[in-house]
């Protein structure tokens, strides 16, 4: 007999099939094959098709209420999409720090405005949304961060650098952690949202060791933004800030890893390495590196299956995300050093049409920053040691 | 299924806990080794494993087990393991157990093992390191087999009750096909043991078999079609064994966090210092991403996913990797403590050791991944 789960699947299929342009079922090469939507997008084609039919149903953002642009599904319905998602290998329809990080805490702490206004917009894809935390003198202490906001009656004045806000010269809008009281570092923070195209903002890209310029530094001078979209209460930035940063590990933890399927590593090895009469790849100190990052990958994927069931039911130890942030991350590193290894001079190539640009070595040095980005490793391992593991401070 | 222990299970832990750490926690394994006890467990302790129905925790209802899954015998291994408890539990309740279910020999052996009467022994290695080579051979004689080689790695193969047996009814040592499995008798002629005692004090044999003689009642399952019951055994023992592992790997991690705390030096306690902070905190997460490994596998055995298999090897060799470090970074955190006899830690090491080896270690099951994925 079918039941409600099995039916949602096979519509589910079936609509997918109909409607997920062969484009977006190719693997992803490079940081161009992402979408992200925004209000000056830059579409490759298939992409604008895929994200507006995935956010007609609500699917980009499956789980968040009907009301606010989401698809309303269950737990259970959710994860079935994201099963049918991967068998037909579908590209992300959006990739949006407004759905990993902006929105969870619009929905934990916003108002039911910021809500209505700003949550339907992420869902599909019409503003782009950057995160500004880090500052020059605040990075991993982030909560020293300056960048003042002045009260002037209805709205605040804000002055100050941030650095490193990824995407901050594509971005339409900023949710920014500003000073409101400089007389406690923690409680004197706020949690304001405005769009970068306000008077006095600025940006500057900084070019990377990848060889693109992904993030800027981003100026404050004098911009006026108006209270009602400050988020949660005067000086309680920081609470909306960490819930926002578990979400944004979460999200880091599984890049690059959250695939189930083969992982294109082996078959990589295989294509510049060979195999040998046994049928065993010929390079044998490769293949048992390989082989035993792999037994980390695949312990690390039933570890995020059983992160999202604990995470679901409530019953995750809140300092998880770290772990889960660490681990990921750490391992993508391994990941892409082994791909560099088994791609030999040919994963070399930095510009040449047959490298896809160098999409390899770009993407290995890109990963190097995971384990900074978001909080560093060393940050994460303070926070297990602290939160889960009960160690004293010094 | 969600991928924690669910209210039930949950409650199984609690209980098996409270029982293992009261009746055998890690000074009675002392107490059997500075006793130099020859049988290697307690028969008392295999007892009040049987009244709490331990013993039958994967026999169906019908034959008077629990009818419980692997998820729930991984639970009571992990507090066996976190206690260093020395029992049968593995071999018998577990592998043996699965070896048997649905053959004709169901019958003739689980009553001996609900009650805790009967020990059984798994002879499957032939060398020093686990394979699936099975090169003894049994040959027909009149209307049974005939047993001839040597096995070894045998635990509890000197005093076990029933010994299985992985022979070769047909073809060369390396192939799959051939094998049959035998439920031999404890005593049987022409069969001698030699036990050893291992570096955990647990004991293992080195058996010969030279011309022993059973009946043709002493298959399980089919001539020729041993790979069947061998691979549900090995599952099962490699899934438990796993569960064992985390129970060991967590047990040290306890303690050495536990000492963290404790230890003073240049006047603060060392859990403060950051270097050994990051370390623990870096255990921790192997030892988390170990145990979603572990409870991943025991689920797809119990729903009987054909994805199962390399779920198995996964947790086998996520649990060896994870659970060496735990008790590597225990013995060092513990400085010139960890390496007396007097503490507990060195115990975890050892029995780490001998675990990680038992059904193959993280390499055979690393090996096993990369030929099923085809390089
Ligand atoms: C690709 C990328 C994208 C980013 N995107 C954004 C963005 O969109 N918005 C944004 O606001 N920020 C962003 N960041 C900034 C990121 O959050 C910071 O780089 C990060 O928090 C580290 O801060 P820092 O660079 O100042 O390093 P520092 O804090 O100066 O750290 C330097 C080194 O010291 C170590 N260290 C520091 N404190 C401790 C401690 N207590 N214990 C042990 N070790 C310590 C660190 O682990 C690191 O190894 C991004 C960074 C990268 C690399």
């Amino acid at each position: 007999m079918m039941t409600d789960l099995d039916i949602f699947r096979t519509d589910t299929r079936a609509w997918l099939a109909a409607n997920c342009p062969p484009e977006m079922r190719e693997p992803v090469r490079s940081e161009k094959d992402a979408t992200w939507g925004g209000r000056k997008p830059d579409f490759q084609p298939g992409q604008k098709e895929w994200m507006d039919a995935m956010a007609s149903r609500g699917w980009t953002v499956p789980d968040w209420p009907k009301a606010y642009g989401g698809g309303g599904l269950s737990p259970a319905e959710t994860k079935i999409l994201r099963e049918e998602l991967a068998a037909i290998k579908a590209r992300n329809p959006l990739n949006s720090f407004g759905i990993s990080m902006l929105g969870p805490a619009l929905l934990k702490y916003g108002t039911e405005e910021q809500k209505l206004e700003h949550l339907p917009k992420i869902a599909r894809g019409e503003i782009r949304w950057c995160q500004g935390y880090s500052e020059p003198n605040a990075g991993s202490d982030l909560a020293s961060l300056a960048t003042s906001a002045e009260d002037k009656g209805d709205y605040y004045l804000i002055n100050g650098q941030k650095v490193w806000t990824s995407y901050a010269d594509k971005a339409d809008w900023i949710f920014c952690l500003v000073r409101t009281d400089k007389t406690n570092k923690q409680g004197g923070i706020s949690f304001v949202l405005f769009d970068m195209a306000s008077e006095g903002v600025s940006t500057k890209p900084i070019l990377l060791i990848s060889g693109y310029s992904p993030f800027c530094e981003t100026f404050f001078d004098d911009v006026k933004v108006p209270k009602a979209n400050r988020v949660h209460d005067e000086n309680k930035g920081w609470d909306v800030a960490k819930y926002l940063l578990g979400h944004e590990r979460e999200m880091i933890s599984g890049m690059g890893l959250a695939s189930t399927g083969r992982n294109p590593l082996i078959d990589g090895a295989i294509a510049t390495v060979g195999l040998d009469h046994d049928g065993k790849l010929a390079d044998p100190l490769l293949r048992a590196s390989i082989a035993l990052f792999e037994v980390r990958a695949k312990a690390f994927g039933m570890m995020s299956e059983r992160f999202i069931d604990e995470l679901k039911a409530g019953r995750a130890h809140p300092a998880q995300p770290s772990m889960m942030k660490y681990y990921g991350t750490e391992l993508n590193k391994s990941r892409h050093e082994l791909m560099m290894a088994a791609g030999g001079s040919d994963s070399l190539e930095w510009e040449s049409e047959r490298s896809s640009s160098g999409a390899a070595p770009r993407a290995w040095l890109r990963t190097k920053a995971n384990s900074i980005e978001g909080g560093t490793s060393e940050v994460q391992l303070n926070i297990i040691a602290k939160r889960i593991l009960d160690l004293p401070s010094a | 299924m969600p991928l924690y222990l669910n209210d039930e299970q949950t409650m199984l832990r609690d209980t098996t806990r409270d029982f293992v750490a009261e009746h055998a926690p890690v000074s009675h394994m002392r107490a059997l080794r500075d006793a130099k006890d020859a049988t290697g467990f307690s028969r008392d302790l295999w007892k009040s494993f049987a009244e709490m129905g331990f013993t039958g925790i994967l026999i169906g209802e019908n034959d008077g087990g629990l009818g419980l899954g692997h998820v729930e015998a991984g639970v009571v291994l992990e507090e066996i393991g976190r206690n260093l408890s020395p029992s049968p539990f593995l071999s018998t309740a577990v592998a043996a157990v699965e070896a048997l279910k649905g053959t004709a020999l169901a019958g003739r052996w689980f009553p001996g093992i609900i009650s805790g009467d009967t020990v059984a022994a798994l002879a499957i290695d032939e060398a020093a390191k686990h394979r699936g080579t099975v090169a003894m051979k049994a040959e027909r004689s009149g209307n049974g087999f005939r047993l001839s080689g040597k096995k070894q790695f045998v635990t509890h193969g000197h005093i076990a009750d029933l010994i299985i047996v992985a022979a070769r009814t047909a073809g060369s040592a390396d192939d799959e096909q051939g094998i049959t499995l035998f439920a031999v008798d404890k005593g049987a002629a022409n069969l001698t043991s030699e036990a050893e005692r291992l570096a955990d004090s647990s004991l293992a044999a080195r058996l010969t078999f030279d011309g022993v003689e059973v009946d043709a009642d002493a298959v399980i399952g089919e001539v020729d079609a041993g790979s069947d019951p061998l691979n549900r055994l090995l599952r099962a023992g490699r899934t438990g064994a796993s569960a064992e592992l985390l129970g060991v790997g967590g047990g040290a991690m306890d303690l050495t966090v536990n000492y963290l705390k404790e230890r003073k030096q240049f006047g603060v306690t060392i859990g403060s210092f950051q270097a050994l902070q990051h370390r623990a905190a870096h255990l921790y997460s192997e030892m988390e991403v170990a145990r979603a490994a572990v409870l991943k596998a025991a689920q797809l055995l119990d729903e009987g996913d054909e994805k199962a298999d390399a779920a198995v090897s996964v947790a086998k060799a996520m649990t060896a990797l994870a659970t060496t470090l735990s008790v590597q970074e225990g013995v060092q955190m513990h400085g010139g403590i960890g390496m007396t006899d007097e503490y507990d830690i060195g115990f975890y090491m050892k029995r780490a050791r001998v675990l990680a080896e038992m059904f193959g270690d993280a390499n055979f099951h690393a090996d096993r991944l990369a030929i099923a994925a085809g390089y």
